[in-house]
């Protein structure tokens, strides 16, 4: 009987998901059209007899899971199925997706996607539970039968900080109940180092972040206390906005808005623990004292706290940052999943007391008179009186003094062995790795309105703190300062990126999703940005809905997802502007237009905001085209100034837009002649004159695009066996098979990966494309259809279960 | 029975099924394994007289399933299920090859047993084999035959017969040892000599194609050597596709595509110093000049960047300096394509028309060159009707020489059509050298042919004919200098810019004619490429991305000049960077791809 009931289940099991792979797009209908077909209902009802074996059914299949008689309750949202339904089995379709099967009340079985179980909570019985346990796999938890034993969600988010703010704040906006998870509530969106936002290539993210809908762009206008412009003079695709910012202010801002989101929930607590599911998916989070949370996507921010250790010279303890205890355990859980983690480390400088520095021996570096703005909603603008930050720098007794004590930094005495962020090198290494220059430049930037702290920017160290406060006294103006904090560095566990999809998803577990400094990446903004795509993608997840990817040279925010993914990161990864080849296309003043429909889309742009956008973009265009059609002669005033600016006269009658394209001639020279748009911000007349101004370039720019776009997004099969392409150097084939990219440009990316292996793998996946559209053209001309054996797959079990 | 290899490839689900049925294919992972025995099962062949070939990679599998690791395992039946299964029990993923690796699977009891499929991985699969020597007219005294796959040693096995250890040679098999020849016969099926022959085996990797490859070198002429061809044919190899070694050779990993193409150049060389340029750029000389030129570009482009993301650390950028090394980028991208006419020119020989009027001494000019008397001379003017040819060596470049009928006007309607042709011959030359007679000077009759022909010509380059922006080059030749009263005759000076050269000549004492083959040398782009010791030369497609890159570069020293921010330098280095990458084929591009299956016939 048993033999019987198993082969029986066996080749039912093979004809179900051999339909549902070959058929390209899932119909439900269908498949329940093909089920009835071809079982009858007894059958059916002998399938449910076979729940008595759960066994043999987890180790044949992992696409089909028979789930034992349950009920479920509809909990929210517009669920409406008859109660009597009963869960049949849940079938994972080719993009792993699981779906549930019902039988109705005349025993008819039904599909429910996905899509639309998400009201519905099973409740398994205590056999089915056992039985997980008989079958090998750890018994990790099991569905709430009631609700004492934890709390469900849709989305946990572990972290407070800035990636865990945005992931939590995206979350809950798109509709899933959140739950925050942090070590300390009164720690949220903290700054522990640099108390700004923004500059090269950081300031691009945190526009885009904003025109996606984050947050981290709006507090930062509300909470600035200087804003000065970088790269004024490279280029508009590298001008960079930099915030000051208070970081009181900035913590209990992004505190209250996250106090006061709907749908978010927050909690302080240590998780030691993931909690994994049958199917290689996560189910939850379990905290240090024993409490278990539920919910089908996980978001990890933990900073710098996995394990995290400070160091102050010789001397080190464990903590997140200063003052904070690390998180314990969950590295070692995480690799006991068997995720690969490693060690970073990243310091801060020392912070002096404003009240001992002597000013009148500083260069001052006041803001911008006209202030910039991060977000692209004017209602976050909030006008501020700025302040000032100072310049000073590293004199010979500085150097001297470091040179003389080498030996006690934990680089050079070598007892640190984790890797440093080299874009943001310590001044000992800038002393050792520059020994031709004679000063480094120290900007003293302030910590807050109402703070005596002073940030020593470019100073941070590893000496002992007994030298720190004698190697702050070298520099001019702090002769005679008083160190509020001393400088460490902190030692941490990363998980390695590449262990993630590009939707920010482990590639191991369904569900989890890593986000911030846990990816090796330095600095709040690529925090930000990371965590608002995990929130998006943890939402959607637990939504059942497609994840959202953004390309590589669809914004910044793509670039450093690419190329956490593909990169074997081993120190901390910070944005630069040379890292987007395409910087031209993805300048701070396009980024809503590149961004924002995509924000509307997952529904983090309101109405209003969707509305100002639009008008925007629709006031931007018709200026462009008027400024293409009113024309201007020789005779005309302005023209006396273009020729002037621009060193060219002017001998016929020209549009305005190809006066824009001169050198030195600016917009504001037409408003000057009343030849500009009044009704234009200053920021949309800056969008018009760089898209005319730089017309030429821009079109060349996406011609390299477009170009390379056709070539790289050429895709790679996910089930690729590089072991056996025998023309690629064995290092190549290591490295593809752990990162596994999904088209040739991300393969191209892969260290280690030389342009010789590319050949061979363009060359051999073309081969193979042939070698299989030959053999369709063959197999077509063969007279033996497939759909005969599969008649004969249907007679044959018919007459198996007689 | 042999084991009958097939094509394999990584599928889709999709497709097994309908390739089990054709017994081709695959490497699977374990998913679509199940579909294969289930496949199986609906073939009528029971489960328990299956058996499969699994390679465990993965060592708690091992551990689990008795398998050893990393060796093939013979496993039958249910022990399949139970791999299987403890695969499933241990979270494999599925679409995970790397865990579990099927490579054969096979049914039937041991004797009998048929392979249902095979699974293996290397691109090529079936053996070819072809003859390697010219076939008809030129008989050779050896001829060879080149057999290269998996299958050459054991197609060679069938009918070779050793003659070191003559008894007992065909019941053992042969072990060829790798590049050691070995004297021996090819015996037929019917145990019939066909040959004394020499085996040269080359095994797999260390040969051309990086398989097993053997060459039989038998006796020369037609017979012989098909009747060889024909035998390997009824072993299991098929006829190789032209190019097809090469291809392999590509596809394997032996050669870079620039050198593939090289390989093509050799062998259709038409000079020594074709063949010369074809041997430099097989080895590699084009190839290391523009990656260094790439690595320049990468270096500056670099620096630029770094500039945007750290200015404070590093030195400035000096503007002059950074224009000097864009010149010389310029210079040297300029420099390479000079020898793309050159390529051209040394691949398709060059066609030098020589035009005028009648009776300036055209034919007298072709027979000195030529040293012949292939065309007649007369003092009759229109001797020359017809178009006569005479081949000639200039600067190491095979050149056609056309002697055409001196053009006017005329009622001769066979002098009509002659003069039809010169204009014709014109058209289609490499190099013009057009005959004035020194004694007449410059006369109206010269005048109306120049423009008649010049302002045609003209127009066809400007319409795009030629992509390396290479006009035609007309030399002016003054012939009977021994007649003329002064040496040079005045030349109008709207005509003279028009004309790259001026060569007096006396083409019957033989005066001049060293000169105007160095004038033609120069004007080709030959002689420069050749004294600095450069031997390769770009094809046309390589010629298109050195403009690309040349283009790019020149706006870039326009962007410096207008003063624009340093951002977009790096928009038209980067530009120069990819076109010089996709020549050396650091940058693959789609173009790439096509050129190469465009060219070689893959998959079949």
């Amino acid at each position: 009987m048993h033999h019987l009931l198993h082969n029986t289940l066996y080749s039912f099991f093979l004809f179900f998901s051999l339909d549902i792979d070959s058929s390209v797009q899932i119909d439900p209908l269908s498949l329940s059209l093909s089920l009835s077909l071809s079982l009858s209902l007894s059958h059916i009802r002998s399938y449910m007899a076979m729940l008595l074996q759960p066994r043999i059914l987890f180790a044949h299949s992992r696409r089909l899971r028979f789930i034992p008689p349950c009920c479920f309750s509809p909990s929210r949202s517009p669920c409406a199925f008859p109660a009597s339904l009963r869960a049949f089995c849940v079938w994972r379709d080719a993009r792993n997706r699981s779906h549930h099967v019902f039988l109705d009340d005349n025993h008819r079985p039904t599909v429910i996607p996905f899509a639309r179980r998400i009201g519905l909570r099973f409740q398994e019985s205590g056999r089915n539970r056992r039985a997980k346990n008989l079958s090998g796999r750890r018994l990790v938890s099991t569905f709430a039968t009631d609700g004492l034993h934890g709390e469900r969600y849709d989305v946990i988010v572990v972290g407070g900080g800035h990636s865990g703010c945005e992931a939590a704040l995206a979350s809950a906006r798109m509709g899933a109940s959140t739950l925050l998870l942090t070590l300390n509530l009164d720690r949220i969106a903290w700054q522990p180092c640099n108390p700004a936002v923004g500059g090269p290539a950081k300031s691009q993210l945190v526009h885009e972040v904003d025109a996606l809908g984050g947050e981290m762009g709006k507090i930062t206008d509300r909470c600035y206390l200087q804003k000065r412009v970088l790269n004024r003079s490279k280029g508009p695709a590298v001008w960079a906005l930099r915030a000051q910012t208070d970081k009181r202010e900035y913590a209990t801002e992004m505190k209250k808005v996250v106090e006061s989101t709907k749908n978010l929930y927050i909690r302080e607590a240590m998780v030691s623990e993931v909690l994994v599911g049958n199917n290689d998916n996560v189910e939850g989070v379990r905290s240090f004292f024993g409490v278990n949370f539920y919910a089908p996507s996980v978001v990890l921010t933990t900073g710098t706290f996995m394990n995290g250790r400070i160091w102050v010279g010789r001397a080190s303890l464990s903590a997140g940052r200063a003052g904070e205890s690390a998180s314990q355990g969950l590295t070692e859980n995480l690799r006991s999943l068997g995720f690969e983690t490693g060690r970073l480390k990243t310091g801060t400088p020392a912070r002096v007391d404003v009240r001992t520095v002597d000013f009148s021996k500083l260069e001052r570096q006041p803001g911008d008179e006209e202030v910039k703005w991060f977000s692209f909603d004017p209602e976050a603008h909030i006008s501020r009186e700025q302040m000032c930050c100072y310049l000073t720098r590293t004199t010979p007794e500085t150097h001297e003094l470091i040179k003389q004590n080498l030996h006690e930094t934990p680089t050079y005495g070598g007892w640190v062995e984790a890797t440093g962020p080299r874009y943001c090198p310590s001044i000992e290494d800038k002393i050792v790795r520059f020994k031709d220059k004679e000063s480094h430049q120290i900007f003293l930037e302030p910590e807050g309105r109402t703070v005596p702290e002073l940030y020593v920017q470019g100073f941070s160290t590893g000496l002992p703190e007994r030298l720190q406060l004698a190697l702050l006294q070298t520099l001019p103006g702090l002769e005679k300062c008083a160190m509020l904090r001393p400088a460490y560095a902190v030692e941490y566990d990363y998980l390695l990126a590449h262990q993630c999809n590009r939707t920010l998803m482990t590639k191991k577990l369904e569900g989890l999703f890593f986000s911030g400094q846990i990816n090796g990446t330095t600095g709040y903004e690529e925090a930000a940005a990371q965590g608002l795509l995990a929130g998006i993608n943890a939402a959607k997840f637990s939504d059942a809905k497609d994840l959202v990817a953004l390309e590589r040279e669809s914004s910044f925010v793509g670039t450093l997802v690419d190329d956490l993914v593909t990169k074997d990161i081993r120190e901390p990864y910070r944005m630069l502007t040379s890292r987007s080849e395409h910087r031209l296309l993805l300048r701070s003043d396009n980024a809503d237009s590149r961004l924002t429909p995509l924000g509307r889309t997952v529904g983090l742009i309101d109405d209003r905001r969707w509305k100002l956008f639009q008008e925007k973009q629709s006031r931007i265009s018709s200026e462009k085209q008027r400024l293409r059609t009113t024309r201007i002669s020789s005779s005309d005033a302005i023209a006396a100034d273009v020729a002037q600016a621009s060193e060219q006269s002017i001998t016929d009658v020209v549009p305005l837009a190809i006066l824009l394209k001169r050198p030195h001639v600016h917009y504001s020279l037409l408003d000057c002649h009343g030849l500009g748009n009044p009704e234009l911000s200053l920021e949309e007349k800056e969008c018009v004159e760089i898209d005319l101004k730089y017309e030429g370039f821009i079109i060349r720019q996406q011609n390299q695009l477009e170009q390379m776009i056709h070539r790289q997004h050429r895709p790679i099969p996910d089930d690729l066996d590089y072991y056996s392409i025998k023309t690629l150097s064995m290092e190549a084939r290591e490295k593809l098979s752990k990162i596994r990219p999904i088209n040739i440009g991300q393969a191209t990316r892969v260290g280690g990966v030389n342009p010789a292996d590319i050949n061979a793998l363009l060359i051999y996946l073309e081969v193979q494309r042939r070698q299989r559209k030959d053999r369709t053209i063959f197999e077509a001309s063969m007279a033996n259809p497939p759909e005969e054996s599969d008649n004969m797959a249907e007679q044959q079990t018919i007459a198996f279960m007689k | 029975m042999p084991v009958s290899c097939f094509t394999g490839c990584c599928c889709t689900m999709k497709d097994i099924p309908a390739q089990l049925q054709h017994w081709s294919h695959i490497l699977l992972s374990r998913t679509s394994f199940r579909h294969i025995l289930r496949r199986a099962s609906l073939m009528r062949i029971r489960a328990n007289t299956l058996s499969a070939h699994i390679i465990v990679t993965n060592a708690s599998l091992n551990h689990h399933t008795f398998a050893r690791p990393g060796e093939v395992n013979t496993l039958q039946g249910m022990a399949i299920r139970h791999v299987l299964h403890q695969a499933e029990v241990h979270r494999m993923r599925p679409n995970f090859p790397r865990n579990l690796k099927l490579t054969k699977l096979v049914c039937g009891s041991s004797k009998e047993e048929r392979a249902i499929g095979v699974w293996s991985t290397s691109t090529s699969y079936d053996t070819i084999v072809a003859i390697a020597t010219p076939m008809g007219n030129q008989q050779g005294s050896i001829a060879i035959v080149r057999i290269s796959g998996p299958l050459a040693v054991a197609v060679v096995a069938k009918y070779f017969n050793s003659s070191k250890k003559s008894t007992s040679q065909r019941q053992n098999r042969w072990k060829p040892k790798s590049h050691f020849v070995e004297l021996g016969t090819i015996v037929d099926d019917a145990g019939l000599i066909v040959d004394e022959v020499l085996v040269v085996p080359m095994l797999a990797p260390r040969s051309y194609t990086k398989e097993d490859v053997i060459e039989i070198q038998c006796h020369g002429g037609d017979v012989c050597v098909r009747r060889i061809l024909h035998l390997c044919l009824e072993g299991g190899a098929r006829l190789a596709q032209p190019g097809e070694f090469t291809l392999r050779a590509f596809l394997n990993g032996r050669m870079d595509l620039s050198q593939a193409e090289s390989v093509a150049q050799l062998i259709t060389a038409k000079s020594i110093v074709a063949a010369e340029a074809a041997l430099a750029a097989l080895q590699g000389g084009l190839s290391s000049f523009v990656q260094a030129m790439r690595k320049d570009c990468l270096e500056l482009l670099a620096e630029m960047d770094a500039h945007l993301d750290f200015e404070d650390d590093i030195p400035p950028l000096e503007t002059a300096d950074v224009i000097e090394r864009i010149n010389s980028l310029c210079f040297r991208v300029q420099d390479s394509l000079k020898t793309s006419n050159r390529g051209r020119l040394l691949q398709s020989g060059m066609q030098i028309a020589i035009v005028g009027r009648p009776n300036v001494g055209k034919s007298s000019l072709l027979n000195a060159w030529s040293q012949s008397h292939r065309a007649i001379v007369t003092d009759i003017a229109g001797t020359t009707r017809d178009i006569v040819e005479a081949e000639v060596v200039v600067g190491g470049i095979p050149v056609k020489l056309l002697d055409t009928a001196g053009i006017r006007e005329t009622d001769n309607v066979v002098e009509q059509m002659g003069v039809q042709r010169s204009e014709a011959a014109a058209l289609g030359a490499d190099v013009v050298v057009m005959v004035i007679s020194a004694c007449d000077g410059w006369t109206t009759g010269d005048h109306h042919i120049f423009h008649k022909i010049f302002s045609v010509k003209n127009s066809e380059c400007a319409a795009g004919v030629s992509v390396t922006n290479f006009t035609t080059p007309w030399v002016l030749v003054q012939n009977k200098i021994d007649q003329a009263a002064e040496a040079l005759v005045p030349i109008p000076d709207d005509v003279k810019t028009h004309f790259s050269k001026f060569v007096p000549t006396c083409a019957i004492k033989g005066i001049g004619l060293h000169d105007l083959e160095a004038a033609v040398v120069e004007l080709v782009g030959l002689g420069k490429a050749c004294s600095d010791g450069r031997q390769w030369a770009v094809n046309q497609r390589q010629a298109e991305q050195l403009l690309r890159a040349r283009d790019a570069l020149e706006r870039l020293k326009e962007s410096i000049k207008q003063d624009l921010p340093i951002d977009f330098w790096t928009i038209d280095l980067r530009e120069a960077v990819i076109a010089l990458g996709q020549i050396s084929g650091d940058d693959v591009s789609e173009e790439v791809l096509s050129n190469i299956f465009s060219r070689f016939c893959i998959g079949k």
